[in-house]
């Protein structure tokens, strides 16, 4: 439960089914994960002193998560996992950025925090599987994979709040003991149940940025966290180059750059330019026009797969390479070294190294893994 | 469902005689101790009542008697009432934080601050006080019990060695009260703070013993409450509250009550150690025997998450607390338990155990009907799979 209105619906459509006494009784305990400490890095590089309200594991959250609980009479418990979020999350996050890449922690969190130590957690205090507010539908196929079954996880009703492409890393275990009660559910359907539960916080506005970045500037953050630390940002400027290899300037780090940006370049031309590729090696930044920027193959590896057991030969797919993709056509391949090559039919603007590829069949994730 | 609540170290129920004493000043006998008139003699009359009895519990004279909010204002009162720039400051790692965060701002006003880690046992040695004196040292403070472990410290010993050097020795009795006898002059200590509310008194109000003329500075200004020790209309129920809860304290020390509340914990102990793979914190050796208060067994449980375990427990009607605490937002092992030496997966996987006077055999029976299922259960979840997209 983080406190906003998806988590404390599912819980009030769990606690209380609709059908009354009739319903059938599930037992519910509502969990917050508490993941990050969020007036740690105040004061520095220009965060804020006082954090903002309305952001995951502030104070007020886990005050609106532990109210929805006492209404709806159910146990409730904070669990802290500071260590493990910063392990398993920030410190990756920080290291893909100082890397020349474009990380996505949410897909991390519900990786290593959510589904992980989250169904841990659960599983130790006697609950058997655990239910989230995430937008995603998972049923079970008994048919699949010759009869073996498999469990598939699918797009949602409403998809404007489509979460499949954070959720492409969940294996068939966690798939086997994980609710999405919200999956067949329209937000404002969900607000209309929240409001028929009587839950004071069914009009609080989504959260949209990374959790734990105030303001969402990443580069104050890294700044701020290396500097509390005490770890020096590596030393990765150099120059910025066109496509044909002619310098066009000088850059202050690669972390100051994602594929696909255009501000910040500091290069003057008469048409705007993009960051086509970051190079770690050399520290030199390729930028071009937009047209460059397309690209018809990509390569991901640290793969999970689905609905499917495992890649063997080609395959039709569209594939979602961020949050925000329409889902393009493309033909997957084995590539080897567990990686997988995708061709487009289209060639697809911006493919970025360290977000995730995941590809579809129709509604359902056939599998997914992280951009090299 | 049944419940047993085996956390009395963190607060305890009222008990109905302090109810009923306290009933009286809320509507009845409401006045302002200040004041001149009838009202005001009537809440006088019971601050005063208190402070007698107060008086024989710390067995001190009832001028040296300060009420105040609880142990927190106490052991605040003794660190930033007595420290100046430049003078030096003894106490140890396994204090509560009402003493550690005190001191560690006095350490950035210019407090030179020695904190002195326990034996594995738990145990301060008092030769590590004695070690860590200094001509400029003006304060030691160690707690009387700890609250994690029950370990009781040697404060008379400490007692001494701060005569002997010309120091104040401030004891955070916050734990031992009612537990063990409080006697001031016994632990020869200047200062000894208390709370209710771990006595089966109210939360909101405690009491300090200050020695005839300790030069301690008051934390609080505003008037001339407590001998202008301590301004702020006195919290009258609240101090009634606490004399009552005293005065049964006292009682149950010398009622066999403490003695049969030791055999419990006993029991519940080794009832617990039976279970593979579990140990003692706080014990000492054969040789080196640690005393303890009556109530408290703190115990690791190897592979078990505390956390979770605490959740667990509760979910099946035991309230108990874990091995780690949360300071500012994060959560961190017990200091307490990392002092005394544990890594921090053992700390982690400590519970503690603390029963109230009040406890019967059939809570007993029911913990160790309960948590060695839990045990098993916990140890029996076999980590889920972690996604390989990593």
């Amino acid at each position: 439960m983080s406190g906003g209105v998806d988590s404390s619906t599912v819980a009030a459509m769990l606690a209380q089914p609709a059908g009354g006494a009739d319903a059938a009784q599930v037992s519910v305990v509502g969990l917050t994960l508490q993941l990050w400490d969020q007036t740690r890095l105040a004061g520095r590089h220009g965060i804020p002193d006082a954090p903002k309200a309305g952001r995951c594991c502030s104070l007020d959250d886990v005050y609106d998560a532990r109210r929805v609980a006492e209404h709806l009479g159910i146990p409730y418990y904070v669990v802290k996992q500071e260590e493990r979020f910063e392990q398993d999350v920030v410190r990756p996050f920080v290291a893909e950025y100082l890397a020349g890449r474009t990380p996505i922690p949410c897909s991390l969190c519900n990786n290593h925090l959510k589904f992980d130590q989250l169904l841990k957690t659960a599983r130790s205090i006697g609950a058997d599987s655990i239910a989230t507010g995430h937008y995603a539908v998972n049923e079970y196929d008994a048919e699949r994979d010759f009869g073996r079954g498999r469990w598939i996880l699918k797009r949602p009703a409403d998809l404007a709040k489509d979460q499949t492409y954070f959720l492409f890393g969940l294996t068939q275990e966690q798939l086997a003991h994980t609710l999405f009660p919200l999956g067949r559910l329209t937000k404002p359907e969900v607000r209309e149940i929240a409001r028929q539960h009587g839950l004071a916080l069914s009009e609080k506005p989504d959260s949209q940025e990374i959790c734990f970045i105030p303001g969402g500037d990443y580069k104050q953050f890294l700044t701020a966290y290396m500097e509390e630390q005490g770890e020096q940002i590596p030393e990765t400027a150099g120059e910025l180059v066109d496509s044909g290899g002619e310098v066009l300037g000088r850059h202050e780090g690669i972390f100051n750059f994602t594929v696909g940006q255009r501000k910040g370049l500091n290069v003057s031309s008469p048409t705007p330019l993009y960051v086509l590729q970051i190079d770690p090696a050399s520290h030199r930044i390729t930028v071009g026009a937009d047209a460059e920027l397309a690209t018809t193959t990509l390569r991901a590896g640290r793969l999970n797969w689905i609905s499917i057991p495992e890649l063997t030969g080609p395959m039709r797919v569209t594939i979602k390479i961020r949050h925000r993709h329409e889902p393009a056509w493309a033909t997957l391949e084995p590539a080897g070294e567990g990686q997988v090559q995708a061709t487009f039919d289209e060639p697809q603007r911006a493919v970025t190294p360290g977000q995730s590829a995941v590809f579809y069949d129709g509604d359902e994730v056939v599998g997914g893994g992280w951009i090299v | 469902m049944r419940r047993v609540y085996a956390d009395a170290n963190a607060t305890t129920p009222l008990l109905s005689e302090v109810m009923e004493a306290m009933r009286p000043y809320w509507m009845e006998r409401f006045g302002n101790a200040s004041s001149i008139h009838l009202d005001g003699q009537q809440a006088h009359g019971g601050v005063d009542r208190a402070r007698e009895t107060m008086a024989e519990f710390f067995n001190c004279h009832a001028a040296e008697v300060v009420f105040n909010s609880g142990g927190t204002e106490g052991d605040n009162t003794a660190v930033f009432g007595l420290l100046r720039p430049g003078d030096h400051f003894i106490t140890t790692s396994i204090e509560h934080s009402a003493i550690l965060q005190p001191a560690r701002r006095m350490v950035e006003r210019g407090v030179e601050t020695t904190f002195v880690d326990p034996q594995p046992s738990g145990l301060i040695d008092p030769a590590d006080i004695q070690r860590a004196l200094r001509p400029e040292t003006r304060l030691i403070s160690v707690m009387l019990a700890n609250n994690e472990t029950g370990v009781l410290q040697p404060v008379e010993k400490i007692g001494k060695i701060a005569r002997l050097a010309g120091a104040f020795f401030h004891i955070d009795a916050v734990q031992g009260a009612g537990k063990v006898p409080c006697d001031v002059k016994r632990f020869g200590c200047h200062l000894l703070s208390i709370s209710a509310h771990k006595m089966h008194g109210p939360k909101g109000v405690g009491a300090m013993f200050v020695r005839r003329g300790t030069p301690l500075e008051p934390l609080l200004l505003g008037g001339s409450h407590e001998r202008r020790q301590r301004a702020g209309t006195e919290n009258v129920p609240g101090i009634v509250g606490l004399a009552k809860a005293a005065q049964l304290a006292m009682g149950s020390l010398e009622d066999g009550t403490i003695d049969r509340l030791a055999a419990l914990r006993d029991r519940l102990e080794a009832g617990l150690l039976q279970i593979p793979g579990t140990g003692l914190n706080g014990a000492g050796d054969a040789e080196n025997a640690v005393r303890r208060v009556a109530n408290t067994t703190n115990i690791w449980f190897d592979q078990v998450e505390g956390e979770a375990m605490v959740i667990a427990l509760d979910l099946k009607g035991i309230a108990v607390s874990g091995g780690s605490a949360c300071h500012s937002g994060a959560t961190e092992p017990s200091h307490v338990l990392m002092a005394m030496g544990l890594d921090k997966s053992r700390a982690r996987a400590s519970l503690r155990f603390s029963l109230l006077k009040t406890a019967t055999d059939d809570d007993v029976d029911y913990v160790l009907k309960v948590v060695p299922e839990a045990v098993e259960h916990l140890r029996a979840i076999s980590p889920v799979t972690a996604g390989t997209a990593g």
